[in-house]
């Protein structure tokens, strides 16, 4: 295992811009995706929270395209979508919305009502209300949603290789047929520590938004 | 419907002068509700007064108030503030010139207590030095001391202080109307008593028109300077709490209050409303003295154990203010109270 890990070392020492502009892509296309999925879910969780009906809908149609393996949308797409970045995209955000959509709802809809009723009481607007109270006392949920996206998004994004776009899946992709364990570990790890890494960043964040 | 009340932004005012709130014929229907919430509602609260809606459950109080900051909407009738009509006003403009205080509080848990006070002085644009001052003045007025006090979360308050925080927030403005509902209801009795007392203290200093919703009968009586008693949606009785005590228009007025329980009836009321003029020589010159806040009961304890049948009055300062007699009391309760209070002790 010490000699693997210090081979894949070596390998990074050796292919040093290949492997950067590799995380560079890999990053590139996670946070792309998870920005794609907030814009899409997060006003369709907020709309959703105020019809429950349209939400029993949404969120079991939602469902139904959470299990779809992410590779199998892949090449779903591909003959209409063709090889490249959109089609890597819909994948993964596919992959990232449901978390956020679902979590968005519930942030929502666990609010106080006490707490709307004041601030209607007081004279706000349903946008002061929206960006003043609603959405601050929801992000803390809403920000567990895009924790798990974002793990989700980051560990998943190595599929992208396939469709020719690069990233850490590359090192993997390639190491695998080779029985290269070093290659494999040079897309493996990396990926491992940005997956971490955004959940350490996300649940710092979601803490520092916790109130009661 | 939508007609009538479109109509009413034109509607000029033609309420008195004192009135500061005034319900007309309001009337309203929920959907698939057997009988209307509110039934043809029409009173009047005068400028100042804090007014409390009383009734059981589903009585109708909660939903004539909130018709009045538009958290419902009346189904016809007309509601007039400060001589406006309130559809003649733009709704949050309505709501910002109404300080609204609810049972559960309601503070904002992500904002800090000076923040929350700021809400409306925000939303009307003030100033932050004048804001800034706001806060403080009205942190002392609720007793809380500013620089202990501001900074705080309000999950770092206990319940009785949110209220206070509460009752601050509703009255950054300076509206000149407060609509509280069952405000004190969720708090434990000890810290309630004292939220009570010190509402009475702060409307002695800012004379709001304060209408006030509560199902709690104690409540009602020592806080009100008048009482409406809402039953079927519909008003019962709109009067001072002695004479909804002391002359209660029904049975179910009576029954509501416990107006037939002698030693219930004298605890709720206080000395001041039978406060007299001295002219006994033994309330004069006796030793024993009761404060003007005191309740009744209280003083027929000291008459009895007296000995005398008079008790001087006294206020807060110890000052004397007139006598209160063992005639009086007896008056009060005696079995049939509405034969014996003096005419002049009635008002609307």
């Amino acid at each position: 295992m010490i000699e693997l890990l210090s081979k894949a070392y070596d390998y990074i020492q050796h292919n040093q811009s290949r492997f950067w502009e590799a995380v560079g892509t890999h990053l590139r296309i996670s946070l792309t995706a998870l920005a794609l999925a907030i814009i899409i879910c997060l006003p369709l969780g907020i709309w959703i929270s105020r019809h429950p009906q349209a939400a029993r809908y949404i969120i079991n149609l939602v469902g139904v395209a959470r299990v779809i393996p992410s590779i199998a949308i892949l090449f779903l797409l591909v003959p209409t979508l063709g090889f490249g970045e959109p089609t890597a995209l819909v994948a993964l955000v596919v992959l990232a919305g449901p978390p956020i959509l679902i979590n968005t709802d519930a942030g929502m809809r666990g609010l106080n009502p006490a707490v709307r009723e004041a601030g209607r009481g007081m004279g706000m607007s349903p946008t002061q209300l929206l960006t003043r109270v609603e959405l601050p006392l929801a992000l803390p949920v809403i920000i567990a949603g895009i924790r798990t996206a974002a793990v989700e998004v980051i560990a998943s994004a190595t599929i992208a290789y396939l469709i020719g776009i690069g990233g850490l899946g590359y090192f993997i992709f390639a190491g695998l047929p080779l029985s290269r364990y070093d290659l494999l570990l040079v897309g493996a790890i990396p990926v491992a520590i940005l997956a971490f890494t955004a959940e350490l960043l996300l649940s710092a964040v979601q803490r520092s938004f916790r109130y009661q | 419907m939508a007609a009538q009340i479109a109509e009413q932004t034109k509607v000029e005012p033609k309420v008195a002068d004192d009135a500061a709130i005034v319900f007309e014929d309001v009337v309203k229907d929920f959907p698939g509700a057997a009988r209307p919430a509110v039934n043809h509602v029409s009173l009047s609260v005068k400028r100042g007064h804090l007014v409390i809606l009383l009734g059981p459950s589903g009585c109708g109080k909660t939903t004539l108030m909130k018709m009045v900051n538009r958290l419902h909407e009346m189904t016809s009738g007309y509601i007039y503030i400060e001589g406006t009509p309130i559809y003649a006003l733009k709704l949050e403009a309505l709501r910002r010139q109404i300080g609204y205080v609810i049972q559960d509080v309601g503070l904002f848990p992500h904002m800090r207590v000076e923040k929350n006070i700021a809400v409306v002085p925000n939303l009307l644009g003030w100033d932050k030095p004048r804001i800034d001052a706001r806060i403080d003045e009205l942190l002392k007025l609720v007793g809380l001391p500013p620089e202990e006090y501001r900074r705080r979360y309000p999950r770092q308050l206990s319940g009785g202080q949110q209220q206070r925080v509460g009752i601050a927030r509703a009255m950054a403005a300076d509206p000149a109307t407060l609509l509280m509902d069952e405000p004190f209801a969720a708090i434990d009795s000890i810290t309630r008593t004292r939220l009570q007392d010190e509402l009475l203290r702060i409307q002695h200093t800012v004379r709001k028109t304060i209408l006030f919703v509560t199902h709690d009968v104690e409540e009602a009586l020592r806080l009100a300077d008048e009482i409406v008693i809402m039953q079927n949606g519909e008003v019962v009785q709109y009067d001072t709490p002695l004479n909804i005590l002391t002359r209660p228009a029904n049975q179910f007025v009576s029954q509501l209050v416990g107006a037939e329980d002698v030693l219930r009836r004298l605890s709720l009321l206080a000395v001041k409303d039978l406060l007299e003029p001295l002219t006994s020589q033994a309330a004069a010159n006796h030793a024993l003295s009761i404060g003007i806040g005191d309740n009744l009961r209280h003083a027929l304890g000291l008459i009895m154990s007296s000995g005398s049948d008079a008790l001087r009055v006294v206020d807060e300062a110890g000052n004397p203010r007139g006598q209160m007699t063992l005639t009086a009391l007896r008056q009060l309760t005696s079995d049939h109270p509405n034969t014996l209070l003096p005419p002049d002790g009635a008002t609307t």
